[in-house]
């Protein structure tokens, strides 16, 4: 099959459009039949991504499977995956139906929030497989407008606030990356992806407004891109956004969000910012590992104050994604394989850790901390899950959790001690906040009335978590699933990269003694 | 057969754990207890069978990029092989010992199933420490380290409606983790200077470890000497070091059996075990030598004058435990490995001896723990009296001085202590008379404890002591069988562990040489090394035959390394008399106190607390350690976090970008509110996006 790429992509958004224009009606009947066609669309999808997973060759470093056409107004469709893209692609159509079996107790405007579902479905793969500049920036731009009206629609009570400052903080941030890539079109006079990472953007250090850019243009493009990256990851200290939007998000808008929306910076940086310029990453490395850094100290330490359980896993999930940004920067084998890991191990235990808060958010609609307590004596299935994904949240080994965690540190380590040793202090942290969590909703005896008639998982609930367990262990245990596929991609950004900041070095100093 | 010896625990604890519905509660004990039993006769048959010769079995890769590998494997030598022995035989006497202790347990509702769960956990965790000690890299080591860790977190809030089990739980794994922080430095290190960390590659790199140079947080530092204390400070964690010692008083919380297996046999020498595995580094690694040192030796100082004013049965020998944990890790720190490794393994029967016998004694009080409501109970519980007098004999230090004739104990003990004033003076003078010290005071605590149980007068509800009963058979049948062990696993291999060179060398699969004379070492070291001869020569030199004989295997060969200039062991066996005598005397003065406090004028503790009243509340508060901590980190990690979340997120960060929002908000919502239909993001949405498509084609055009 020619456009598998093709079709994965676009099975959701054809479904969205069939529930559009098909679906009538919003009764009892309707509404599950919304569900169910959302979900076997998105089990569709999962499947023919399958088949893209069988025909991916892992040692073959470039770009695969690649469809182009002409597309409007002289611009290219282009797709493809390699060896970094492509597990992000099989994260997005995994947990899909997952999601979509989320929500199967949602009453409100099921129609459209299956329809915004799908079509974020699409938009989210499209950013993953796109090897146009413009094409990708049209996924990632289109991907917050059904996020924005997730929240702003099936929300909580504040979802309005939430929903701009989600929308205001990523959109301004890529304004600036539409500005660079504009500039890297006319420098290198094409948008096509796999040319541009084959071409030297200037690292000739020149001045603006009395500034002294060193790395030249490479840094000014790479600093646009931050911008847009650094607040979809999030970093520090542009995460604040996220906490805001988790706690207002309904579930399933909680899940696709720490799972895979905020996997696009990291993605992004992966992409773009690593291999197209290297000089200026290299130049701006250390910052962004102590930006890193403070991530995960900081946010550990807010996580363990907080009193409502998602804000407290979002905060969490902004001290996961420090360790993200940390391996990419960290630019060895170790940390981006760690870093990579780490996204996909994310998506599966902060999408489980959203789903085991709406778990109980659905029995008693709050997720204060405060009115939970001793559930493990009613609800022991439930204990067991959340207890596997604290446990896989805190890094434990024999967790996918923990492989990630793991890499990027020893990787970071082999760079700068200072920013290992603090980023290892999270470890500590994490178990810290982690674990109070799960004392005071699970442990101490059944003493609230509220709670008095609370029941277990149903075996809907339970089926939905089965595959999330089951990836999380699998990947524990043997990671090689992953790393296998990654490996020769990553060895070969790094090499690139190396070779780059190499070139650069003697460059600087004949500068530097002129 | 080490697959299947691996594996059967694991293969008992999901049957038990998730089929036992099915089987039913009984069955489904029965089986992950029959798996355990399997998996003891099985390790005793690798470690009476086993001759040294270290080898390993890779199942899969775990985790592989780049240059760094680590693979699940199972390699077997003289130090598994102990372990082994230690683990399966413990935990399959617990197993047994609990269908006795947790059959009507009060903590739960009639209708509640709790054992399938009680023993699931028990299984796991043994599964957990099988992969600790057959670990053939640091990374499964770890893997196995935060295992039992998280076994140990479940069973001790497994009481989860006492709200005191929750915190202990909690404690006991974020405590643990400030070691593991340690350890996975001292692991990334490794990697970094010698791009392996599987032990085959690591162990026999030692000696060059100590000549390279690490640059840590702009330090330059020793290689060796970071990485060792790194990795001892994970030690120090997991073996309730001090400073790191909090958790595990805390952890008596669990379920006594679990006390048994986890807090006093086995998870807490994890610690020892991985001292030794790492001897080969920790060999040319003085200064974290003496580290380990003082910190072994303080903490059986400070753990011993804890423990002699305890009331709480369990909390005593936690202390107990805490301070016989100090002396293994003075022997490992003096280079003694195999004598840490001695203690370890006589210290695994009779501890868990006495947290059984406690355990049996709390049963028969209906729960009571308060030794101050004890009294008079050996003749209610003859069996668990013997046990535990068996026991008390065997910590004590009871034996013929001058003679390896002794409980297990007292051969282990004093092997230590001598190993500890044979390191030289100064440290090692420090560390002997810590110990020796300490030994009085575990004395007096021990029959401290024996006395205010089995003698004098019944003291509380009287309710409580008419109803004491003996236990049944699946409680004493452990108890015997660790006897057992607490009176002959000394005197058995005590030549193996603490014989003259050669006996240990050919027990441990370390070569032996010849060294000449011993003021005459530095000269012929060289050709010592050379002409090394193997272990079948020197077999049949017998006990006090050989002192002429060092281990002189390379880094890496055979369980554990001595350095060419070690020769603590040689040297312990030639210390004074008076030396190897002084600690059975302290035993002496330590029963004598207590029988003179708590038989023959039982008003004197009174009194002297009354008279030392700081000093008493000092030590009955554990030296505050609770205290300072809560008040240097508890309370400032929190207040910094509400800190940063309320200042920092909140009034900095929100409050700069809000500002500039603030003005865009408005602006938006006015349009909103304009628009006619109530779609109003609809709108917002369809604007936003063509504006970024107009922006789009509009600039590309242009360029």
């Amino acid at each position: 099959m020619e456009n598998l790429i093709s079709i994965v992509t676009f099975v959701p958004l054809l479904a969205a459009v069939m529930l559009a224009v098909i679906q009538r009606g919003d009764d009892e009947a309707a509404q599950l039949n919304a569900k169910r066609l959302a979900l076997w669309a998105t089990v569709i999808t999962f499947i023919a991504s399958i088949f893209l997973l069988v025909q991916f060759d892992a040692a073959n470093t470039g770009f695969q499977l690649v469809e182009e056409r002409e597309w409007m107004f002289g611009l290219t469709y282009k797709v493809g995956v390699d060896g970094i893209s492509i597990l992000f692609v099989m994260l997005t159509t995994f947990l899909m139906p997952i999601t979509i079996a989320s929500c199967w107790g949602v009453k409100h405007r099921v129609k459209e929030y299956m329809i915004a579902l799908l079509i974020l479905e699409t938009l989210m793969i499209g950013v993953f497989v796109s090897l146009d500049m413009v094409l990708f920036y049209v996924f990632f731009e289109a991907g917050l407008i059904p996020m924005f009206l997730i929240i702003g629609i099936w929300g909580g009570a504040n979802r309005i606030y939430a929903s701009f400052k989600f929308f205001l903080y990523t959109f301004l941030g890529s304004v600036l990356m539409l500005v660079a890539m504009v500039m890297m079109y006319v420098d290198a006079g094409t948008t096509d992806i796999p040319t541009l990472l084959n071409h030297q953007f200037g690292t000739e250090t020149f001045s603006v407004l009395g500034f002294t850019v060193v790395g030249g243009l490479q840094t000014m493009l790479f600093l646009a891109f931050f911008a847009s990256f650094a607040v979809k990851m999030p970093m520090w200290p542009v995460h604040t956004w996220l906490p805001d939007a988790h706690v207002q998000a309904p579930t399933a808008g909680s899940v696709v969000l720490a799972a895979i929306l905020l996997k696009m910076g990291g993605y992004g940086f992966l992409r773009f910012s690593l291999p197209m310029f290297p000089v200026a990453s290299d130049i701006m490395a250390p910052l962004i590992l102590w930006l890193s850094v403070i991530a995960i100290v900081y946010t550990s330490l807010v996580a363990m104050v907080q009193e409502d359980m998602k804000k407290l896993i979002a905060y969490s999930s902004v001290a996961h994604m420090g360790f993200v940004t940390m391996g990419i920067f960290a630019a060895n084998q170790n940390g981006i394989d760690g870093a990579i890991f780490q996204m996909i191990s994310h998506g599966f235990i902060s999408g489980a850790l959203f789903l085991c808060v709406g778990v109980i958010y659905d029995r008693m609609k709050t997720r204060d901390i405060d009115a939970y307590g001793g559930l493990v004596v009613r609800m022991p299935a439930y204990a067991l899950i959340f207890m596997l994904f604290t446990m896989a949240n805190v890094g434990l080994p024999g967790t996918s959790g923990f492989v990630g965690e793991f890499l990027t540190l020893i990787g970071v380590f082999q760079v700068n001690t200072w920013v290992g040793v603090f980023a290892t202090t999270g470890v500590i942290l994490s178990a810290c906040y982690a674990l109070w969590l799960f004392r005071r909703v699970m442990f101490g005896d059944l003493i609230k009335e509220s709670l008095r008639s609370i029941t277990d998982m149903t075996r809907r609930e339970r089926a939905i978590f089965a595959p999330l367990v089951v990836m999380t262990l699998l990947l524990g245990v043997y990671p090689s699933l992953v790393t296998d596929i990654i490996g020769p991609s990553v060895t070969a950004l790094v090499e690139n990269y190396e070779q780059a900041v190499a070139a650069f070095e003697p460059h600087a100093a004949v500068a530097a003694s002129q | 057969m080490e697959t299947i010896l691996l594996f059967a625990p694991l293969v008992g604890a999901i049957i038990c754990g998730f089929s036992w519905r099915l089987i039913g509660e009984q069955g489904a004990c029965v089986v992950a207890t029959l798996m355990l039993f399997l998996s003891c006769l099985l390790s005793w048959v690798v470690f009476l069978g086993f001759d040294g010769e270290t080898y390993t079995r890779s199942l899969f890769t775990w985790i592989e990029s780049g240059t760094f590998f680590a693979d699940w494997a199972i390699r077997v030598d003289r130090l598994t092989a102990i372990m082994l022995v230690v683990i399966t035989t413990v935990s399959a006497l617990v197993h047994l010992y609990s269908f006795g202790y947790m059959a009507n347990d009060e903590n739960f509702k009639e209708n509640e199933s709790y054992r399938p769960r009680f023993f699931a956990y028990l299984s796991f965790f043994t599964f957990t420490m099988l992969t600790l000690v057959t670990a053939d890299n640091l990374l499964q080591l770890f893997f196995g380290w935060e295992g039992v860790g998280v076994a140990s977190y479940l069973l001790i809030g497994f009481y989860y409606r006492k709200p005191s089990a929750g915190a202990a739980a909690m404690k006991a794994f974020i405590v643990n983790r400030v070691g593991d922080f340690g350890f996975l430095l001292g692991i990334f290190a490794l990697f970094w200077m010698t791009d392996s960390i599987q032990f085959d590659v690591i162990l026999p790199m030692g000696a060059e470890l100590a000549e390279m140079n690490i640059t840590f947080l702009g330090m330059e530092l020793d290689a060796a000497n970071t990485i060792a204390i790194m990795l001892f400070i994970g030690a120090m964690g997991k073996s309730a070091q001090l400073f790191l010692h909090t958790w595990l008083p805390d952890a008596m919380e669990g379920p006594t059996p679990v006390s048994a297996l986890i807090h006093a046999a086995t998870m807490v020498t994890a610690g020892v075990f991985l001292v030794c595995r790492m001897s080969p580094i920790l060999e040319y690694a003085p200064v974290a030598g003496n580290f380990i040192i003082i910190v072994g030796a303080l903490t059986a100082f400070v753990a011993a004058t804890i423990g002699l004013v305890q009331n709480d049965i369990k909390r005593v020998i936690a202390y107990s435990t805490m301070s016989q944990l100090g002396y293994m890790f003075v022997a490992a720190g003096v280079g003694a490995y195999s004598v840490a490794m001695f203690h370890l393994f006589t210290h695994a029967f009779f501890k868990a001896m006495l947290f059984l016998g406690a355990g049996s004694v709390i049963t028969a009080m209906h729960h009571e723990q308060d030794m101050r409501n004890y009294g008079a109970l050996r003749k209610k519980i003859p069996y668990t009296f013997w046990g535990m007098m068996i026991g008390t004999l065997a910590i004590t230090g009871v034996g013929i001085p001058l003679t390896a004739i002794g409980f297990a104990g007292f051969l282990s003990k004093d092997a230590v202590i001598e190993s500890a004033f044979a390191f030289g003076p100064g440290l090692g003078e420090f560390a002997f008379w810590s110990l020796v010290i300490s030994a009085g005071f575990t004395s007096f605590y021990s029959w401290r404890l024996m006395f205010l149980t089995f003698f004098g007068d019944a003291r509380g509800n009287k309710k409580t002591h008419d109803h004491a009963h003996e236990s049944p058979w699946t409680m004493t049948l452990p108890l015997g069988a660790l006897a057992l062990g607490a009176v002959f696993s000394g005197m058995i291999w005590y030549s193996s562990f603490f014989g003259y060179a050669d006996q240990v060398g050919r027990f441990f699969g370390v070569p032996v040489a010849e060294a000449a004379l011993h003021d005459a070492e530095e000269e012929t070291r060289g050709d010592a090394a050379g002409d090394e001869v193997g272990y079948a020569d020197a077999a049949d030199s017998g006990y006090g035959g050989a002192a002429h004989a060092v281990l002189s295997g390379a880094p890496g060969e055979g369980a554990i390394h001595a350095a060419p200039d070690n020769d603590v062991l040689g040297d312990a066996h030639a210390v004074p008399k008076w030396v190897k005598v002084a600690p059975f005397i302290a035993m002496l003065i330590g029963l004598g106190t207590a029988y003179l406090f708590y038989i023959v004028n039982p008003s004197i503790p009174g009194r002297l607390a009354a008279q030392q009243r700081p000093l008493y509340n000092f030590l009955l508060n554990k030296w505050y350690f609770d205290e300072v901590y809560e008040f240097l980190f508890m309370r400032p990690a929190k207040a910094i976090g509400r800190f940063l979340w309320k200042f920092g997120d909140g009034k900095v960060i929100d409050g700069a970008i809000n500002g500039l929002a603030m003005g865009i908000i408005p602006f938006f919502t006015r349009l909103a509110g304009r628009a006619q239909s109530g779609y109003i993001f609809h709108y917002a949405f369809a604007m936003v996006l063509g504006l970024v498509v107009l922006i789009t084609f509009v600039t590309l055009s242009a360029g």
